[in-house]
């Protein structure tokens, strides 16, 4: 089972890796977009963190929920309302337990994806999160760890693929040979996960 | 018409000189609709080019007559952050609404329509309607 530890370790690990990867981010953002992912997700994580100690939200449900409503005032850049849409569609879909199964968590984020696939109007195939985190939720029945190599194999996937979604599809062609920012935070986001679990 | 309620109209922009300019332009261009509520969104709180949340809750709160309030966007985080707002439910005012129009044409029109005490169904159509304005 998984309890509200697992997820607060979950955001600890992925601000960790934000921030450690936070120039990476940007520098691939500077390619296609427009050169802030990086910043703009430190910036985001940092006031999650915040929140959590501030607000101390016990269920699984409501560390979600509160981080994604952070991330959708703070992070400033598209990737706010997209990850706090994500985070806050899983975290209403875990509901108040006090703990969950991973099947369970599974079926939540595949509900979070779907908010973004929505909100984004986005689809696999159009260089964005989505590529890696629709591999990322259907390896999940794998384990954590099978469901972050989808997602890192899902972001390097994105290198040959011309953008349709965001700044970068006005690039047209050019956005060709780049990878996207969006699906390699998605990745971190992803490999936070499996941190958190030990796998 | 001093008392009357009109639709109030959020302006959210990148960038907060290009909301508060456009705001200006609409209600200069408008005329006599100095009275219909207008609030830009524009930029970061620290300054910079981007989208708040907080700011664009902060405008829809300050417009809201009770008549509903037409949200106006430029493109990308704008036109996402007012979506997640919505789907929120308690973020913006009732009646608050994402308006699909040209940001700067849609603007004039939204502002002159909503100058006339027309409801928000009035607003968003004249603003949506500026898409067919053609300049050549």
């Amino acid at each position: 089972m998984l309890d509200a530890d697992f997820f607060r370790r979950w955001v600890a690990a992925t601000a960790a890796s934000v921030d450690r990867e936070a120039e990476r981010l940007t520098a691939l953002d500077s390619a296609i977009g427009d050169a802030d992912h990086g910043s703009n997700m430190q910036r985001g994580f940092k006031a999650v963190t915040a929140a959590l100690e501030k607000e101390a939200p016990e269920t699984p449900g409501a560390i979600l929920m509160l981080a994604g409503r952070q991330l959708i005032s703070t992070v400033g850049g598209a990737s706010g309302p997209l990850y706090g849409t994500l985070l806050r569609r899983t975290g209403k879909a875990l509901g108040d337990a006090a703990e969950v199964t991973e099947a369970q968590l599974a079926e939540a984020l595949r509900a979070g994806v779907e908010g973004v696939m929505v909100l984004g109007g986005a689809a696999p195939g159009d260089k964005t999160m989505v590529d890696a985190l629709v591999p990322a939720v259907d390896a999940l029945g794998d384990g954590f760890a099978a469901a972050r190599t989808a997602a890192e194999e899902g972001a390097l996937a994105t290198v040959p693929l011309q953008a349709r979604k965001g700044r970068a599809s006005y690039l047209g062609e050019r956005s060709i040979g780049h990878q996207d920012p969006g699906a390699t935070s998605s990745a971190l986001l992803i490999a936070g996960l499996a941190e958190a679990s030990g796998e | 018409m001093s008392d009357e309620k009109l639709v109030g109209i959020v302006l959210v922009s990148h960038s907060a000189e290009v909301a508060a300019s456009v705001a200006e332009l609409a209600k200069g261009l408008a005329g006599g609709a100095t009275a219909v509520p207008v609030a830009p969104a524009g930029g970061t709180e620290g300054g910079g080019l981007g989208t708040s949340a907080e700011l664009i809750s902060a405008a829809a709160a300050a417009v809201d007559r009770g008549r509903g309030v037409a949200v106006l966007t430029d493109l990308g985080s704008a036109v996402l952050t007012v979506k997640a707002l919505l789907a929120e439910g308690d973020e913006l005012p009732d009646g608050t609404r994402l308006v699909d129009a040209p940001f700067v044409e849609g603007a004039v029109a939204a502002v002159v329509t909503a100058s006339t005490g027309a409801d928000l169904d009035a607003v968003e159509a004249a603003a949506a309607e500026a898409y067919t304005y053609r300049k050549v």
